[in-house]
């Protein structure tokens, strides 16, 4: 099975293809955030590169977030166009779930988060059983203070992995149950990622795959807490 | 650049710049194969006017369902297709990026090339549906966000001779829409309430520098928003079909004068009006009557087709494909684009 795996849901946009157990090639930058103008010409030069047409290809597997909004939308999009118009699977898969790969082996809990702005984070939990890693809790949004705190009661160590650990240096790094992830393992891998979505079920309803922004736009949010006054 | 308009040519067009998401299949450049519109007024209805963020996540939601829309209702096949058209711009950036970023998967899938449309040519072309266009002509384009009068002395080139200093047409009617208390989207309300009344209030009409062909709103905005504070502060009993009535007739007055002095001065051989305001019956019918004491042939699309379609991106992205334009697969949207770049 032709992989093409797609993550351009926070500043690390990633693109790999695999096929079966092979990771083809892969291709990733953590420096800047113009997807909207890089992840088509990176699909594009993937395939090119590892020899593969689109028609190639037997599944679209994408990060479907926590993320950026903005971004979640351009890899979203491309995967379900790509997935609808070439008649392809199509797969959606947490983009917390790939950073936790990288905690591979760690011997306790793997806690990949995204900074949300406003003192809150895209939270992940997730731990090593056997050869995989699994899910603990369900991915969310909370205050980065109540997701230490609550951590902090599982009285085991946890691993943090996120992209944005500088900015939450200063409060992880006095709790004395955590490992801060090495900068290599912050950096989401999409071959991880078409790794764990071709184990996957691709999406029954492509048409109405939808990002997971685990957030009401903020319209939205105030009219419904209006609407309960 | 002279072209051939008559080649026979399919295209695909997309367009997201606001709240519609829409696809349709254009044979050359006349006909209308499909033409799938997903609308989200009703969405944005409780929150008196279009949320970025709200229809951004939308466009994703139909994206893809008004493609295959469009494309089985074109009895076409991908291989059928000469190319893919999108609105780069103008509109909202996170709406815009969903319909590009859809378009590029779409032309990359089937090795299709890809023709980048101003959304706004798009509402000038919608008037190729209805009859050839004959050049040089003036087009009136009003819409929510755009009030411009564009000079075209041959397909595909567009001047701006005239543009709003302040407010669009479109937005003056939402906000005053919006004072008397009428639903969102104001325009339509407001035309049908004028119906019932007469134009008796004299609002003011921004003429501004003697040869000028620009526009201003604001300042007629404010005239009506004062009126009816100053009329409840009075305690006068308020009569808002009157109010709509004598504000729309400010507003037709100037547009029509304006486009009249701007198909005289360039000896224009059409008048078009294009966007969304064009809808309004009554900015229909005055300028109907005033090109035709000219003598000047007037165009206006069908209802239909005034409100945001792709039908219409992919009439201009014919010519716009015709010219040899051309996007590479790092085309992105673009919220303030400049038609004379077109
Ligand atoms: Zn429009």
């Amino acid at each position: 099975m032709n992989v093409l795996a797609i993550d351009s849901s926070n500043l690390v946009m990633g693109v790999a293809v695999t096929t079966g157990r092979k990771v083809l090639g892969e291709l990733t930058t953590n420096s800047r955030k113009n997807h909207s103008e890089r992840l088509m010409p990176a699909i594009a030069q993937i395939l090119n590169a590892v020899g593969l047409k689109p028609a190639d290809l037997d599944r679209i597997v994408v990060a479907e977030g926590p993320g950026s909004y903005t971004g979640l939308r351009i890899g979203t999009t491309i995967a379900k166009m790509m997935a609808w118009t070439l008649k392809k699977e199509l797969v959606g898969v947490s983009s917390l779930e790939v950073v936790a790969q990288n905690g591979r082996g760690f011997d306790g809990y793997i806690a990949p988060f995204f900074d949300a702005r406003r003192g809150q984070v895209f939270a992940g939990l997730y731990e090593n059983k056997g050869r995989e890693i699994v899910r603990t809790a369900p991915d969310q949004l909370l205050m980065i203070k109540d997701w230490i705190t609550e951590l902090r009661k599982l009285d085991k160590p946890v691993l943090f992995l996120s992209n944005d650990m500088e900015k939450w240096c200063d409060l992880l790094c006095s709790e004395s149950y955590a490992t801060l992830g090495e900068s290599t393992q912050n950096v989401p891998r999409a071959a991880e990622l078409a790794r764990i979505g071709a184990q996957k079920e691709p999406v029954s309803d492509i048409h109405h795959f939808l990002p997971v922004y685990l957030r009401l736009a903020e319209a939205e949010a105030k009219w419904l807490a209006k609407q309960e006054r | 650049m002279k072209i051939d308009v008559n080649q026979n040519t399919m295209i695909l067009a997309i367009e997201t710049s606001c709240d519609e998401t829409a696809a349709a299949v254009v044979e050359n450049g006349t006909v209308i194969r499909s033409n799938a519109v997903a609308t989200q007024i009703d969405i944005h209805r409780r929150f008196g006017g279009v949320v970025p963020e709200v229809a951004s996540r939308h466009h994703v939601d139909q994206i893809t369902v008004v493609c295959e829309e469009a494309m089985n209702k074109s009895g076409l096949e991908w291989k059928d297709l000469d190319a893919i058209a999108v609105t780069q711009g103008p509109g909202l950036i996170g709406a815009l990026l969903v319909g590009v970023n859809g378009a590029k998967a779409l032309a990359y899938a089937h090795d299709l090339p890809l023709v980048p449309v101003h959304h706004i040519t798009g509402h000038i072309y919608a008037n190729r549906f209805v009859h050839e266009l004959k050049f040089p002509l003036i087009a009136l384009v009003v819409s929510g966000g755009h009030t411009e009068l564009v000079y075209m002395k041959e397909h595909g080139s567009y001047e701006v001779i005239g543009t709003t200093r302040d407010d669009a047409a479109g937005e003056a009617f939402d906000k005053v829409a919006r004072t008397l208390g009428l639903p969102y989207p104001g325009g339509p309300e407001i035309d049908h309430l004028a119906k019932e009344g007469a134009p008796v209030i004299d609002f003011p009409r921004a003429w501004l520098e003697e040869g000028s062909l620009d526009f201003s709103f604001s300042g007629l905005k404010s005239a009506v928003i004062n009126y009816i504070h100053n009329e409840k502060q009075r305690g006068h009993e308020l009569n808002p079909a009157d109010i709509a009535a004598s504000f729309q007739q400010s507003v037709s007055d100037v547009l029509v004068k304006k486009t009249m002095i701007a198909a005289e001065r360039v000896h224009a051989k059409q008048i078009l009006v294009a966007g969304g305001v064009s809808a309004n019956s009554k900015i229909r019918s005055e300028i109907e009557k005033a090109a035709s004491t000219r003598g000047i042939p007037l165009i206006i699309p069908p209802l239909s087709l005034c409100t945001d379609n792709a039908a219409m991106i992919a009439a201009s992205g014919t010519i716009g494909f015709l010219k040899g334009m051309r996007a590479d697969l790092s085309l992105n949207g673009k919220a303030n684009l400049s038609i004379e770049d077109f």
